[in-house]
């Protein structure tokens, strides 16, 4: 019997798409060691917000970046 | 300030970000200019019922796929590196950037990632009409999220809309509308979308030429050559357009960076336009010979940039030096009040510290009648306003020749497809496979005169690039640059196999993505 309930309807388009895909499932391991890599190593390891690292208020992130600003003037 | 500056530092730091931004936009072009010659082919499928037509969308949306793929979340690292390289910077726009990335993510989410479901698993499962809209809303969806970021850009180049706080050292937004429509940015979307779509176009028409030399699906090839050759002629012709809009624009804001796209030295009424040229070195063109080789079209210059033929167009020796005449104020001058405004920030934030309101009026006074100039102060001599020449003279002059070749190419093509066998034309069928190449060295070139002519300054007149960065090691900058080169260039190297793989494979090779 066919459901015409819409999120059904969705989800199955969903579901046959996902089911379906021949390349589509290479780019999926892709794009996931890809985000691994992005989100995890780099952002975790590399990346942390340099201000955010060193200060936990606003007022102590701009008296460091007025001071950057202005310091041997 | 600026010896206290690592230029070590700086480099890195700056080549990093260029690294970044050079392979993220291998993949953004494409992505760009694709999903709308993939929407324009579904729509004659829609309207004509031709299953040739599906059979076209399909494959050209297969290989959209894979670059989207691929490309999907690269820029997040550019994001990475403004809060971790350039906290400064980041600081120091504050929410400028904040609403239009916001906003960027938002519809990127919901636009793209919402209907590109559909566009690849809708088939058969919605109607034609929603499917085909789902296509449109794609294509529109990823060029507005290209709007915002080239938003955010634009302001960089010509910040506009805010007020600097100095008591956050924060930049502040006072009109989101004068931010978004300034015609900085207007330009700069425009000429940059359509430059992307001349880049998909190029792709569509090379893939297909590649058929047409090995003798397959011909009829394929070929209506797919008319609908990328209609677009990106139509498309090529806007960047011309768009691009004179973006350098008038870069007359009347960044007149440095426009006296270095033409080599000119001193400013003169009249000024011709150097359509081609060999620079001199630094030294020769510095004693009045900026020359080896020119071909120059008489006027052309002051008309494009003032919209008047007799116009007065300044250069480098009159932006540095100043002149009286023409109302310019020199680089030392500037120079001066920009210190006088870093001196008043430093005053403003002590009379802070100890509640002098007072002083904390007068100094703030002071503060913001010398503030436009206030980048100025942490140059150390006039001539630091001089970007690379070399780099900004050829990478104008080599983007615009081929902006040109391309208009050319487009005809010759669309001419071909109509009046006689394109089939049998290997000279251009060949040509085309050269111009895939030569269209992303184009849309890079554009970015490398956008960014390497604004130097030094990370944001127009406020804040140069060297006060822009983060105290870092140098060594972890480095060790990054070399991460982010390996795991783009395997990124690249899967994204070139899976497409080849598919192109060889053709449209016969199945339906699903």
């Amino acid at each position: 019997m066919k459901n015409k309930n819409i999120i059904y309807r969705i989800y199955q388009m969903y579901y046959d798409g996902f089911k379906n895909m021949t390349i589509g499932k290479n780019l999926w391991i892709i794009i996931f060691i890809k985000l691994f890599i992005i989100f995890i190593v780099l952002k975790l390891i590399f990346f942390p917000n340099f201000l955010n690292s060193k200060f936990t208020t606003d007022k102590e992130k701009s008296d460091y970046v007025i001071e950057q600003l202005t310091k041997n003037k | 300030m600026i010896e206290s500056i690592n230029l070590s530092l700086v480099d890195w730091s700056r080549a990093q970000f260029a690294l970044t931004a050079i392979y993220h936009w291998l993949f953004v072009p494409l992505t760009l200019g694709l999903t709308f010659i993939i929407a324009i082919m579904e729509s004659i499928y829609v309207k004509t019922g031709n299953e040739e037509w599906k059979r076209l969308t399909k494959f050209w949306m297969k290989l959209f796929g894979i670059n989207f793929a691929i490309g999907v979340a690269t820029g997040i690292i550019l994001e990475f590196e403004f809060g971790t390289n350039w906290s400064n910077y980041s600081w120091f726009v504050g929410d400028i950037f904040g609403a239009p990335l916001a906003i960027e993510g938002i519809m990127a989410f919901f636009l793209e990632s919402t209907f590109i479901a559909v566009m690849f698993f809708g088939w058969n499962k919605v109607s034609k009409k929603f499917h085909l809209l789902s296509t449109w809303l794609v294509a529109i969806g990823s060029n507005l999220s290209a709007l915002w970021i080239l938003v955010a850009n634009a302001w960089m180049q010509n910040p506009v809309g805010m007020h600097f706080n100095p008591e956050t050292a924060r930049s502040e937004m006072l009109n989101f509308w004068e931010v978004l429509f300034s015609p900085v940015a207007m330009n700069k979307f425009l000429h940059t979308i359509s430059s992307s779509y001349v880049v998909a176009s190029i792709f569509v028409i090379a893939v297909s030429a590649w058929y047409l030399l090995k003798k397959r699906e011909q009829l394929f090839a070929k209506k797919s050559i008319i609908v990328a050759a209609t677009f990106g002629l139509l498309a090529s012709m806007f960047v011309a357009m768009t691009g004179d809009g973006s350098a008038y624009q870069v007359a009347q804001k960044q007149p440095v960076k426009l006296a270095a796209m033409e080599g000119l030295y001193d400013g003169k009424n009249g000024a011709g336009l150097v359509a081609f040229g060999i620079l001199n070195s630094k030294a020769k063109a510095e004693a009045g010979d900026p020359f080896l080789f020119k071909i120059e079209i008489p006027k052309l210059l002051s008309l494009l940039s003032y919209r008047n033929m007799d116009a007065f167009v300044p250069g480098l020796n009159d932006l540095v030096n100043g002149n009286e005449e023409n109302k310019i104020i020199s680089t030392d001058k500037k120079i001066e009040k920009g210190k006088i405004a870093i001196s008043a920030l430093a005053a403003f934030k002590e009379a802070k510290k100890l509640k002098d309101l007072a002083k904390q009026d007068s100094t703030r006074k002071v503060f913001e009648a010398n503030y436009q100039y206030i980048g100025y102060g942490y140059l150390n001599n006039a001539k630091d306003i001089l970007p690379s020449m070399h780099a900004t003279f050829y990478s104008f002059h080599f983007m615009v020749i081929l902006g040109l070749y391309f208009i050319l190419f487009f005809i010759v093509i669309l001419w071909l497809s109509f009046k006689s066998k394109i089939e049998n034309k290997r000279f251009w069928l060949k040509a085309a496979l050269w111009a895939l190449p030569l269209s992303f060295i184009a849309s890079h070139l554009g970015w490398i005169l956008a960014e390497v002519g604004r130097q030094p300054w990370a944001i127009q007149d406020l804040l140069p690039t060297s006060v822009a960065t983060s105290h870092l090691e140098t060594s972890t900058v480095q060790i990054t640059f070399f991460l982010f080169a390996i795991l783009f260039t395997a990124l690249l190297i899967a994204e070139i196999k899976i497409m080849l793989k598919q192109i060889k494979l053709g449209p016969k090779g199945g339906d699903n993505v």
